[in-house]
């Protein structure tokens, strides 16, 4: 019962945060709306006892993609203005229904199809320890190949942001 | 009362207390008495400190601090408290009422929140989890989300440019504060704050196991307390606050209870960072010689903590502000390959650990290396960046 309400609370928080950042007319109350879907979907992973993800969750999407997406606002022209009234703006909105509704089929084909343990019991218990492990085992080319991915795209963004002339950098 | 009582006297408070209720209320009760006990103990260290911290500013600056509000000033605290409440609540016309009241009750509600898995006496932790110290840097790092909500809400461009400039400096300080703290987890094997303070528990004739006593882990600590102070807009990195620059910066259009709590905010952040400085490298609520064990182990605790701050108040009242380019540099160019480096000697004393044995020579050789390399790379790093600094009177441009 408890269970049931916590998932309850969490459901309503996200999909409300998820809904205001599609409606809401200024770009920096959608950021921030986002965010608390990201904080709802973290608090879901913590309630089903995911720690490591859930608070890695937080860790990245909210300290670090909504910093970038507020941030990527703001140096656009359109911070502070509202858009416009109308539902959709942009051309080739048709595609775009398209292409969300495909997604949604996808997912939702994969959610059925999936096997799930018929109760909450039989699901293993991760501890942080065991991801770690994993992480530095059996794991750990695919996780270097990331690292090395995450590098390459820093040092690029360092040479985008760095001036042509060298004697500028004094 | 013996020791071993009083060590654990707030536990077995709590434990009675919580026996007073029905079995089925017992663990809320308990959960809820903790708590009351973090919301009371840490804002009332806070109201210490604020007052402490003027009187030992004061005294740095050869005068008195606050004297006139009970004997010697201590009850200023009260006072203020008092005046905060009262004093109105001024919201700016253009500002973003809704943003600019969130921003600093989301900042308080997680600075609070990592106060949970704090451990501050022996088997005193509200919540103890796996993954203890990834809560910690979790919740700070949502810290730097209000401070955008709080600058960018009250439409003021000192507000938002303060923002700005905090924002970008707790995220390059985050990086060195990771890397720095990385070393103490691995060396205990757990991201769980009560199993790294364990691992520093036992002692060698009457010194401790503290991680702050081995090469790495007086790296780390240096690291981490510089970090630390860059993440809490400390001085000398005060500059999303600098007054002489930026009013106030992010809280410019903020006053009365609002105000406080960023107040509030700002100060339980740099205790719950300090706290973390405490168990991941200076043992916790471990004593610090074998023979002071009679002490109850939370004693200990606050006992440091109150060092620490009064450490951040030392520097505060000793050292300038630093410049922005100046902030950034640091944080990138020396601390960030420091800390880098640091994680690599940890992981080489880590193996010549199990390469040359147990004996006392292979310890003191084993220090020793690992020092050498640390001091090496200090030298040489700090030089190169000095020679490139090109330093010469500088000239301002509306200043001549």
């Amino acid at each position: 019962m408890m269970e049931g309400f916590i998932f309850g609370l969490l459901a309503i928080l996200t999909l409300v945060g998820a809904l205001a950042a599609a409606v809401l007319r200024n770009l920096v109350h959608c950021a921030l709306s986002l965010s608390v879907t990201f904080v709802g979907l973290a608090l879901m992973y913590l309630s089903l006892g995911a720690q490591f993800v859930g608070l890695s969750q937080i860790l990245v999407y909210i300290g670090a993609v909504a910093i970038l997406v507020v941030f990527a606002i703001l140096l656009t022209r359109g911070a502070g203005a509202l858009t416009p009234h109308r539902l959709i703006a942009a051309a080739g909105w048709r595609l775009g229904w398209i292409a969300s509704v495909a997604v949604g089929f996808v997912l939702i084909f994969a959610l059925v199809r999936s096997p799930l343990p018929a109760s909450g019991d039989q699901a293993a218990k991760v501890t942080v320890l065991q991801i770690g492990q994993a992480l530095m085992g059996p794991y750990v080319l695919p996780l270097e190949v990331v690292a090395i991915l995450l590098t390459v795209a820093l040092i690029g963004a360092v040479i985008v942001a760095m001036p042509e002339d060298q004697k500028e950098m004094r | 009362m013996n020791s071993a009582t009083l060590d654990q006297f707030f536990v077995l408070l709590q434990h009675h207390l919580s026996a007073l209720f029905p079995t089925v209320l017992q663990p809320w009760v308990s959960m809820i008495l903790g708590v009351v006990g973090i919301v009371a103990v840490f804002p009332a260290i806070f109201a210490l400190t604020t007052v402490l911290e003027r009187k030992g500013l004061g005294r740095m600056q050869n005068r008195l601090g606050p004297n006139r509000v009970g004997p010697f000033g201590i009850l200023q605290p009260i006072a203020d408290a008092i005046k905060s409440l009262t004093k109105e609540d001024i919201v700016p016309r253009s500002a973003d009422d809704v943003v600019h009241f969130l921003a600093p009750v989301v900042l308080v509600v997680a600075i609070f929140l990592g106060y949970a898995v704090l451990p501050v006496g022996r088997n005193m932790v509200l919540l103890n989890i796996d993954a203890g110290i990834l809560l910690f840097f979790a919740v700070g790092a949502s810290t730097e989300l209000s401070i955008f909500m709080a600058g960018w809400s009250s439409r003021n461009k000192y507000s938002l440019l303060g923002a700005m400039r905090a924002v970008a400096q707790m995220i390059s300080y985050e990086v060195p504060l990771l890397l720095a703290a990385v070393v103490a987890v691995m060396m205990a094997g757990s991201l769980a704050p009560t199993a790294i303070v364990q691992a520093q528990g036992g002692f060698t004739g009457i010194f401790p196991h503290w991680y702050v006593f081995t090469p790495w882990g007086f790296a780390g600590f240096a690291l981490f307390v510089v970090a630390a102070l860059a993440e809490t807009n400390r001085s000398p990195f005060d500059l999303p606050e600098g007054e002489s620059e930026l009013v106030a910066g992010y809280f410019t259009e903020y006053s009365g209870f609002k105000f406080a709590l960023f107040f509030l905010g700002e100060y339980l952040g740099m205790m719950s960072i300090a706290g973390y400085g405490i168990t991941l490298f200076l043992g916790g609520w471990g004593a610090p010689f074998s023979f002071l064990t009679f002490i109850p182990s939370w004693a200990w605790f606050f006992a440091k903590l109150f060092l620490a701050i009064f450490f951040f108040i030392w520097l505060r009242g000793t050292l300038p502000r630093l410049r922005q380019d100046q902030l950034m540099n640091f944080a990138w160019k020396f601390m960030l390959p420091l800390s880098l480096l640091n994680l690599c000697v940890a992981a080489a004393w880590r193996f010549l650990g199990e390469c040359l044995g147990s004996g006392t020579v292979a310890e003191v050789m084993r220090w020793l290396v690992c020092a050498a390399v640390l001091v090496l790379a200090y030298i040489l790093l700090a030089r190169t960046l000095l020679r490139r600094q090109n330093i010469r009177p500088r000239s301002y441009r509306y200043a001549d």
